[in-house]
């Protein structure tokens, strides 16, 4: 069984976004972290590797910089990392990347058995629209926003959270599954992996490897390929501090009016 | 010294398992009762960090010296007495072994070390040999079959109460003077004969237990003698130059913690209608202390790169321990100044950093013995 975990790396939220000309964010000169969804994902995988036995196969497409961020997804306990990157990639919006990822994993192979893990969303974007896009493009399965995830078989039984309640759903697999922090605490690399993780393989599949892929056409990849248009990118404002009361409902709710009275809002 | 990534990587690792793991809770705890304190020693045994520098046909990650002063470093910075935790397996615990042991010592004794399955500690002082580890008056009579009885006291010994092993120094040869006819055992504190003392009430680093390591006609096997008979404090004091790599990382450690805690509050703190960073002389407090620390840290990398590269280090790791040990206390000094009535409070990190702090320029050799080892070497 080959798990791939697809990984990105965002912005650290508590950095200060630089932005491009064209609006795009201009990453190489962010601090970046793995974006934590995805180490939910990574933890789900390396969870079943213990238990089922799998490859564990992290793939992301990003700048070579990302490839740092490969290497400590190995010492966390992947077994292969592949990174896209080239230029043509540059600039893609969900469609295009989606478009990208899904050719990067067919090129790899998919089969009966095999699994896709993608975190719920990123928290530069937020747009959730990248892992289900992937499932839509290799024509599989998909079911999101998982909590909990039972392999039995070449079946797997996924709890999904949503807003009033929850929904279990039974997927066979080939399948991709988007992951919640609910899921699990994604673990630390470890001191053996941090030593070993530049020993494992780190494959880069650059335009010139997959563009012979089906999914892979200039005119849908990279900036030129996203229909998406950035209007405008910026660091939300920064909120007040909130205040918490303290006491007995009634107490809260008695400082609460006052408070309101006081601002002429009641 | 520029770090490269697979070091860069396992700082990022120490940094965020001591920035996540070790919460005011548990150091709290650890300060308030003294106990040592399983489950995060169990965790740490986890993800390998009492493994890593133990080579890895011994179970260990074979990290290099510069990995290991990260380590001790960055635990350092958040909790010194965590530092501890992590440091001894690596350091004075599995050491001298890796120094001198057999190769069936090693494959015994030193992969559940690794682990932190087994506990091993290192005593050498006694109430009358400290600084003057020569007079050790442990004995270790040798029997007509080859094995021994051990009769004497250690004192201050870190780790004692919760230890599995211990590597203790004793006399072989009394005829021989000073330093010589000692020897190296490695002792099963499970044996009859050998009791722990009460544990010490210590000023600082609670939550490693120390005391006293009493034997009384302890008899341990012929086996249990680590390297050649009467050369054991050529081994003691070869263990300390490592492990006084690993006292000025923590010193290092110490110091950076104090640093941030101090520019944090220097920021927040308004007196006199600003915030008392603005005032020059709480600004160039925070000056020195930097650059002291920046010293401190480069003297470190450097003696743990010769190391690394096989090279002579003693006196590389005297003046990095001696530098470090008294930056450490400079630096928090000067937190708790900046702290000023808050500093005193320990509600606030700086006080407890103030403390543990001050026993950094006394083990593994007092500052005044690294000048002594230091100005040895100069004039020679």
């Amino acid at each position: 069984m080959k798990i791939y975990v697809c990984v990105k790396q965002v912005p650290d939220t508590s950095g200060v976004v630089a932005v491009n000309p064209d609006g795009t964010m201009n990453r190489s000169k962010m601090p970046t972290i793995i974006n934590p969804d995805d180490l939910n994902a990574m933890e789900a995988a390396l969870t079943l590797k213990e238990r089922e036995g799998a490859t564990v196969v992290a793939i992301s497409m990003g700048p070579p910089q990302a490839g740092e961020m490969m290497r400590e997804l190995l010492a966390m306990g992947a077994d292969e990392a592949v990174l896209i990157s080239g230029r043509e990639f540059g600039g893609s919006d969900t469609f295009a990347t989606s478009q990208i990822i899904a050719g990067g994993i067919h090129h790899l192979g998919i089969e009966e058995g095999d699994l896709i893990l993608c975190g719920r969303q990123a928290i530069d974007g937020d747009t959730a629209q990248v892992g289900p896009q992937i499932a839509e493009k290799l024509h599989l399965p998909q079911v999101t926003y998982a909590t909990e995830i039972v392999k039995d078989g070449n079946t797997y039984t996924v709890k999904r959270a949503l807003e009033d309640g929850y929904m279990k759903i039974q997927v066979k697999s080939p399948c991709l599954i988007t992951c919640i922090k609910e899921l699990n605490e994604p673990r630390y690399m470890t001191v053996q992996g941090v030593f070993e993780a530049d020993e494992k393989p780190l494959l880069i599949l650059d335009y010139e490897a997959l563009k012979d892929e089906p999914l892979i056409e200039a005119d849908t990849i990279g900036l030129k390929g996203s229909p998406t248009n950035i209007f405008k990118s910026f660091n939300p404002p920064v909120k007040g501090q909130g205040e918490m009361l303290q006491g007995s409902v009634k107490e809260m709710a008695a400082a609460l009016a006052d408070r309101l009275a006081a601002k002429h809002v009641i | 010294m520029i770090l490269d990534q697979k070091h860069l990587r396992f700082q990022k690792l120490c940094r965020q398992f001591a920035e996540t793991e070790f919460t005011k809770e548990l150091l709290d705890r650890l300060d308030e009762t003294g106990e040592f304190d399983w489950d995060i020693f169990n965790k740490m045994s986890r993800y390998g960090f009492c493994g890593v520098k133990i080579p890895k046909e011994y179970g260990g990650a074979g990290g290099d010296y510069l990995s290991y002063a990260l380590l001790v470093e960055e635990f350092a910075r958040v909790s010194p007495v965590m530092s501890i935790y992590a440091n001894t397996s690596n350091s004075l615990g599995g050491g001298p072994l890796m120094l001198a042991g057999s190769e069936e010592q090693k494959q015994f004794y030193l992969p559940p070390v690794a682990k932190g399955e087994k506990i091993m500690v290192f005593a050498l002082t006694e109430p009358g040999a400290g600084s003057d580890a020569g007079g050790t008056t442990t004995r270790a009579e040798e029997q007509p079959d080859g094995s021994f009885i051990l009769n004497g006291r250690k004192t201050f010994i870190s780790g004692a109460p919760v230890a599995d092993y211990c590597i203790v120094f004793a006399k072989t040869d009394p005829k021989q003077k000073g330093s010589r006819g000692i020897s190296m055992f490695i002792l099963d504190m499970h044996l009859p004969g050998v009791s722990c003392g009460k544990p010490e009430h210590k000023m600082g680093i609670k939550g490693y237990p120390t005391c006293d390591l009493i034997m009384e006609d302890v008899h341990v096997a012929k086996d249990a003698l680590v390297g050649q008979k009467d050369k054991g404090f050529g081994y003691a004091m070869k263990t300390l130059d490592g492990g006084r790599l690993g006292m000025a990382a923590q010193g290092v450690g110490i110091a950076q913690g104090c640093l941030e805690e101090a520019i944090k509050y220097a920021k927040e703190r308004k007196q006199f209608g600003r915030p008392i960073a603005n005032f020059q002389a709480i600004s160039f407090m925070l000056a020195d202390m930097a650059t002291e620390t920046e010293a401190a840290r480069q003297l470190v990398y450097h003696a743990a790169q010769l190391k690394d590269a096989g090279k002579e280090a003693g006196q590389a790791c005297s003046m990095a321990k001696y530098f470090a040990a008294e930056a450490a206390n400079h630096v928090a000094y000067k937190a708790v100044q900046i702290h000023g009535g808050y500093g005193y409070i320990n509600e606030y990190k700086v006080e407890r950093f103030y403390r543990d702090a001050r026993i950094v320029p006394i083990y593994e050799g007092t500052s005044q013995v690294q000048q002594m080892v230091i100005s040895g070497m100069l004039l020679k």
